[in-house]
């Protein structure tokens, strides 16, 4: 027995405390694994349900633009246009496509095929194509969110015909529709073009994209100034004491103060005591801007402090002022990793929603918004609202939300690991 | 307003332009003490200060001073008490005066008032872009008058500068102090018409008050150790999730893991903490709370569809990256002589973590918790979306359980009559919120400055 190998009892400890050693190894690897395979149950679950959002239903019909019925004044003025009977010409269409419909009950069910919106939508194409009138186009409309469940297969097509929105007549109608390839699952513009609405197949988030461009618009104009400038204080001008001190705590303290509470500042601050107007991004922009101006100073600060202190050294050395050191060479030094900063930061505050449930930003908007003091909602808001709704259409809406604003955020987020591997500079 | 903004925007050019001008003018008689570009900054931000202020004082105080001026014309027609029905009708003056809105009778406004609408908002108009005229024109001959070969407009600047950016920083104290004070302020209103030891030892939370005073019912109780409870239920479960999962996470990225493998991950949990909460809240409502209800069918358990499970389960997946980035930092703060003295010793490497890093890192890592848990307290759309309404006081994980976050929301939103105990409770649960969060931070974050300072 060779004497660096041990007794066989030693032996036997030794590999016990390998053994362990090993299942340690294993722990971290299984926590990895917890945390990893939920990252993807959640991309999963989103995507699954939320992709078929990107489509619609949407039926073909031969539409007969009859001129009397559309162009009331006979002049194809947008505003004779716009008061044709659009549901007239659509019960038309409908009655030409399906013949053999006569009784009252059964023309109403067909026309539930159709989208509420439907000659809204007629109406659009119209008024962009007026030389239309008085001739037979061939149009997808959007169907009903019903049909539109129906044809994704969301709702089992087995099940009792009283338990299910379509009736078997209405699936024979779809049968034959779809026979003749006038029945498909298309883009879905109404999605990306429209604001909310209470019919799930018009709803769409560009409301909310816009509501959520311009809230972050004000946030970046408020926060980032000054987040750059209280960074740049403290960390350039600033003589260490105790003002330095007690600014540092509380911004730390402030940048763990959860977001609700920035919330009731919100409203307790702007709508109770400046009267700003409540829903409009101007207010949930800056409360927002409150929010993030702790997490932009901390993260500005960690860019000018990996500025090495020899380039200061050098301009100062040169006869510089420290305005002039800090504007002509740390500055421009620090400017890729403040922006890395920025653009996470900008991140977090667009996913944010619960202090903007404070400021009344969470009603029913349909109008798309056109400036800061116009009602709105924002994405990550629209998607809580549409959790909240009771039909079965709203789900994938909620999950096609989401999708984007995730595409959003890991695009800014790719661009600041972007930004910071190949532009910022390592010392 | 937007004249305003126009006007001054061409008094900073044309004050910089004016400056430099005058400056170079002058530097050809001999030599400037500063260079004219110093000279052409001094000017325009001398023209854009005063200006600045009045604009951002308009903008704070024009539509309170308007909104007060109009209220007290429809003294006649409405309650002066109730503002609620004020606020209805001032929003209808604003939009039709805005021309969003037709003029018609029930509305209970006149032409009257909405014609003094559009004359107050136009002299208010008239006013700031006045005032801005006058106080940047101040400001410009001010400036433009002590330009001279020797003025020493560099210092002059930074001087400024230096004021500008100590206001920039002192901007965060005013927030911590808005906060302060505006949650004190309305706390105390609350506790005027509600006890404070009903709030915080009452057991039972149901804020439903009558609107009207001859309704019957709902006086509205207002304890909040319901809520304190299943506060503290679903942090807790979600710290027995996050804890275990986001330290081993730790040991592993920064003890086992080479630098490949730790490129690969670390930015895969960031993915994890930036996802936003509501979609963390869609994804406890939409998967894991009817996969919960379903095993809970299975095994023939009792469980609410909202339980606080399942919202506690999410929350503690959202906290994961939170625990395991401050470990690691923690973690590999802790000296590597520290590390090689106990692997020297014959030490496999899990003793050498059980037994010497984690003891030399626990500091840090209390802290760590201390701040996920300080996280898990204030967050809101998770538990607002998964865990119930109704403020049950009870120790079972698999019963719905509302949080102090969940009720803040649902007091005030929707239809919310100011000055009711019921609006004011939100920012009692807000201060409390605060209060709790606060005292948390400051203990983490001193436990984790003073281990930084020992290593």
């Amino acid at each position: 027995m060779s004497p660096l190998k041990g007794t066989p009892a030693q032996q036997k400890h030794l590999a016990k405390r390998h053994a362990a050693s090993r299942r340690f190894r294993w722990y971290g690897i299984a926590g990895l694994g917890i945390a990893l395979s939920t990252l993807l149950l959640l991309l999963a679950t989103m995507t699954f349900k939320g992709y078929t959002a990107f489509f619609q239903a949407r039926i073909q019909l031969t539409i007969p633009f009859e001129k009397p019925l559309l162009d009331p004044d006979g002049n194809l003025s947008q505003d004779s246009l716009g008061r044709g009977d659009y549901r007239a010409v659509l019960k038309n269409a409908l009655n030409h496509a399906f013949p053999e419909v006569n009784n009252r009950n059964d023309k109403l069910k067909l026309n539930k095929l159709l989208s509420d919106g439907a000659p809204s939508q007629l109406q659009t194409l119209l008024k962009d194509h007026p030389e239309w009138l008085s001739t037979s186009q061939e149009i997808w409309l959007s169907a009903s969110d019903d049909v539109d469940m129906w044809v994704k297969g969301v709702v089992p097509r087995d099940l009792p015909e009283q338990a299910r929105h379509i009736s078997d007549k209405q699936a024979q109608w779809l049968a034959s529709l779809e026979e003749n390839g006038r029945l498909q699952l298309r883009f879905n513009s109404p999605f990306f073009l429209n604001g909310d609405s209470r019919n799930p197949e018009m709803a769409g988030i560009l409301g909310a994209i816009k509501g959520s461009v311009l809230t972050l618009l004000i946030t970046f104009l408020v926060s980032f100034p000054l987040g750059v400038a209280t960074a740049v204080y403290l960390e350039e001008f600033v003589v260490k004491g105790r003002w330095s001190d007690f600014v540092e705590v509380n911004i730390n303290n402030l940048a763990a103060v959860p977001s609700i509470v920035f919330g009731l500042l919100g409203l307790a601050l702007y709508l109770n005591l400046l009267h700003l107007p409540r829903s409009a991004p101007l207010v949930g922009g800056l409360t927002l801007a409150m929010m993030t101006l702790p997490t932009l100073v901390i993260a500005t600060r960690a860019s000018l402090k990996s500025v090495p202190e020899a380039i200061r050294d050098g301009a100062r050395a040169l006869g510089a002022s420290p305005l002039q050191v800090v504007l002509h060479h740390v500055l421009p030094l620090a400017a890729p990793g403040m922006l890395t900063g920025t653009i996470i930061s900008m991140a977090r505050a667009l996913g944010e929603t619960a202090p903007l449930l404070m400021i009344g930003m969470v009603a029913f908007i349909m109008d798309i918004p056109g400036s800061v003091t116009d009602p709105a909602t924002v994405l990550p808001v629209q998607i809580f609202l549409w959790a909240d709704s009771p039909e079965r259409a709203f789900l994938e809406k909620t999950a096609g939300a989401t999708l984007v604003l995730l595409i959003f955020l890991i695009t800014m987020n790719a661009l600041a690991v972007y930004i910071r591997n190949r532009v910022e500079r390592r010392w | 307003m937007h004249a305003a903004w126009i006007i001054l925007a061409i008094l900073v050019i044309t004050g910089f332009l004016l400056g430099n001008h005058k400056a170079a003018v002058l530097a050809r008689s001999g030599k400037l003490h500063s260079r004219p570009r110093y000279h052409g900054v001094f000017i325009a931000l001398w023209s854009l200060f005063p200006g600045l202020m009045v604009v951002t004082l308009f903008a704070l105080f024009a539509s309170w001073t308007i909104d007060t001026m109009i209220l007290k014309d429809l003294h006649g027609t409405v309650d002066q008490t109730n503002a609620m029905e004020q606020s209805v009708l001032l929003n209808k003056v604003k939009l039709v005066a805005e021309n969003k809105m037709t003029l018609n009778e029930d509305m209970g406004i006149t032409m009257e008032t909405v014609l003094r609408m559009q004359t107050l908002n136009r002299s208010a108009d008239t006013l700031v872009t006045a005032l801005v005229m006058g106080a940047g024109l101040l400001g410009f001959g001010y400036s433009w008058n002590r330009i001279h070969r020797e003025f020493r407009a560099r210092q002059e600047v930074e001087k400024m500068v230096r004021i500008l950016l100590v206001a920039a920083s002192s901007v965060s104290l005013f927030i911590t102090l808005g906060i302060v004070l505006s949650l004190i302020f309305e706390t105390l209103r609350f506790f005027a018409s509600v006890p404070v030891t009903d709030f915080l030892f009452g057991l039972q939370w149901s804020p439903q008050t009558a609107i009207r005073a001859d309704q019957v019912g709902g006086t509205g109780s207002f304890g909040a150790i319901p809520l304190f409870a299943g506060t503290l239920m679903i942090t807790g479960i979600s710290i027995l999730v996050a804890a275990p999962v986001g330290l081993f996470c730790a040991i592993y990225l920064s003890e086992f893991a080479s630098p490949q493998v730790r490129r690969w991950i670390k930015p895969a949990l960031e993915i994890l903490a930036g996802i936003p909460t509501v979609v963390y809240g869609l994804f406890a409502a939409l998967a894991v709370a009817p996969a919960i209800a379903n095993l809970g069918k299975l095994t023939g358990l009792d469980v609410a569809s909202e339980s606080a499970l399942a919202a506690g389960l999410v929350m503690g997946i959202m906290i994961i990256p939170f625990v395991s980035s401050l470990s690691d930092d923690v973690i590999n703060a802790v000296p590597q002589a520290i590390r090689d003295g106990s692997l020297a010793m014959g030490a496999t490497q899990a003793e050498t973590i059980r037994q010497v890093v984690l003891p030399a890192a626990l500091p840090g890592i209390v802290g760590a918790l201390l701040l996920a848990i300080s996280r898990a307290v204030g967050e809101t759309m998770i538990v607002v979306m998964a865990a119930g309404l109704a403020a049950n006081l009870t120790a079972n994980p698999l019963q719905a359980m509302t949080t102090v976050t969940v009720q803040i929301v649902t007091l005030l939103v929707g239809d919310q009559e100011f000055d009711s105990p019921k609006t004011l409770a939100a920012f009692a649960l807000g201060l409390t919120l605060f209060c709790i969060t606060l005292i948390l931070n400051i203990i983490a974050l001193g436990v984790v400055r003073r281990y930084h300072e020992q290593q």
